[in-house]
């Protein structure tokens, strides 16, 4: 019998492949995204499984605006991105420290 | 025991692409295999009757998130491989937080002790549909948040669009302004040329 602690397991290994994606990828900024989506795809499993497990349809609402700022937050970093290259020709975080207003 | 199944292998490949997102050495690969993980994790939202959810994270992260990383990382030319370089140095300090953060984790839930409502690892059954349910929440309860969910996604469209905007000087647009001020009385002047005069322009 599947539990509430067996989707807790499985959001916490998630959560913690996706830190350790931004660990490992500190140069690579599309692959820090990644491990971002990552995380928050975790969070919206435990979530949804507290939802389910204790009746609350709240957790559920609760994902969907982990989602929409999930979707913002990839659209403004790959945007960003996008210039940040235009402008250098690469996107090698160790480079962002010459961004001065 | 369907069910049982189902979950594993549903958790199987939710896990194991994660990893291969973060180890896959071409980037594109990274984010197919991201497609293949939240694919599997709608698939194990299903299992917990969470079917909107589920499909909101396929339409939204399959449909539209992977496919502009995709989109992106194929359309920049970028040198992959000098933003590997730290990769292997990186590796075993990674390890050692990840395997901190899992073990504080495990403390933490093993620690947490299941109330009474939880305590009979059933899910209750729905008395309505999800997507019913949840439609009937969201538009009452939960409408404010809803509306600020929607201009946050305004928002973070219109500065997708300023940000990546480069206005080109070699295009010959219309004066938008110009164009709305126009009045029918200085547009078209009404003449009446005599025979064999023509016309003065």
């Amino acid at each position: 019998m599947i539990g509430l602690s067996h989707y807790l397991t499985v959001a916490a290994i998630l959560f913690t492949i996706g830190v350790l994606g931004i660990f490992l990828n500190r140069r690579n900024v599309i692959l820090m995204l990644m491990a971002i989506e990552l995380i928050l795809l975790a969070v919206n499993i435990n979530l949804v499984a507290f939802s389910a497990y204790l009746g609350d349809l709240t957790g559920q609402v609760l994902a969907m605006f982990v989602l929409t700022v999930a979707a913002a937050e990839a659209a403004i970093g790959l945007a960003i991105l996008v210039i940040f290259f235009r402008r250098r020709g690469s996107i090698a975080v160790d480079d962002v420290n010459r961004m001065r207003g | 025991m369907i069910a049982t199944i189902a979950f594993y292998l549903f958790a199987t490949l939710t896990i194991a692409p994660a990893l291969a997102v973060v180890f896959a050495r071409n980037p594109v690969h990274s984010v197919l295999w991201l497609i293949l993980a939240f694919f599997n994790a709608a698939g194990l939202m299903l299992l917990v009757g969470a079917e909107f959810i589920a499909m909101l994270l396929v339409i939204v992260y399959v449909g539209a998130v992977a496919v502009l990383f995709l989109f992106v990382v194929m359309m920049l030319d970028i040198d992959f491989a000098s933003l590997r370089r730290g990769f292997s140095a990186n590796l075993p300090f990674g390890i050692i937080i990840a395997l901190v953060l899992l073990g504080e984790i495990i403390v933490a839930v093993s620690a947490w002790k299941v109330g009474p409502t939880l305590s009979n690892h059933a899910i209750p059954a729905a008395a309505q549909p999800n997507i019913v349910a949840l439609g009937q929440l969201l538009y009452s309860r939960y409408l404010f948040a809803f509306e600020i969910a929607g201009l946050l996604l305004l928002v973070a469209m219109i500065g997708a669009i300023v940000l990546t905007h480069r206005s080109r000087g070699d295009l010959r647009t219309p004066k938008v302004s110009k164009q709305i001020r126009r009045r029918p009385g200085e547009a078209i002047r009404m003449l009446d040329p005599g025979v064999g005069e023509g016309m003065k322009l």
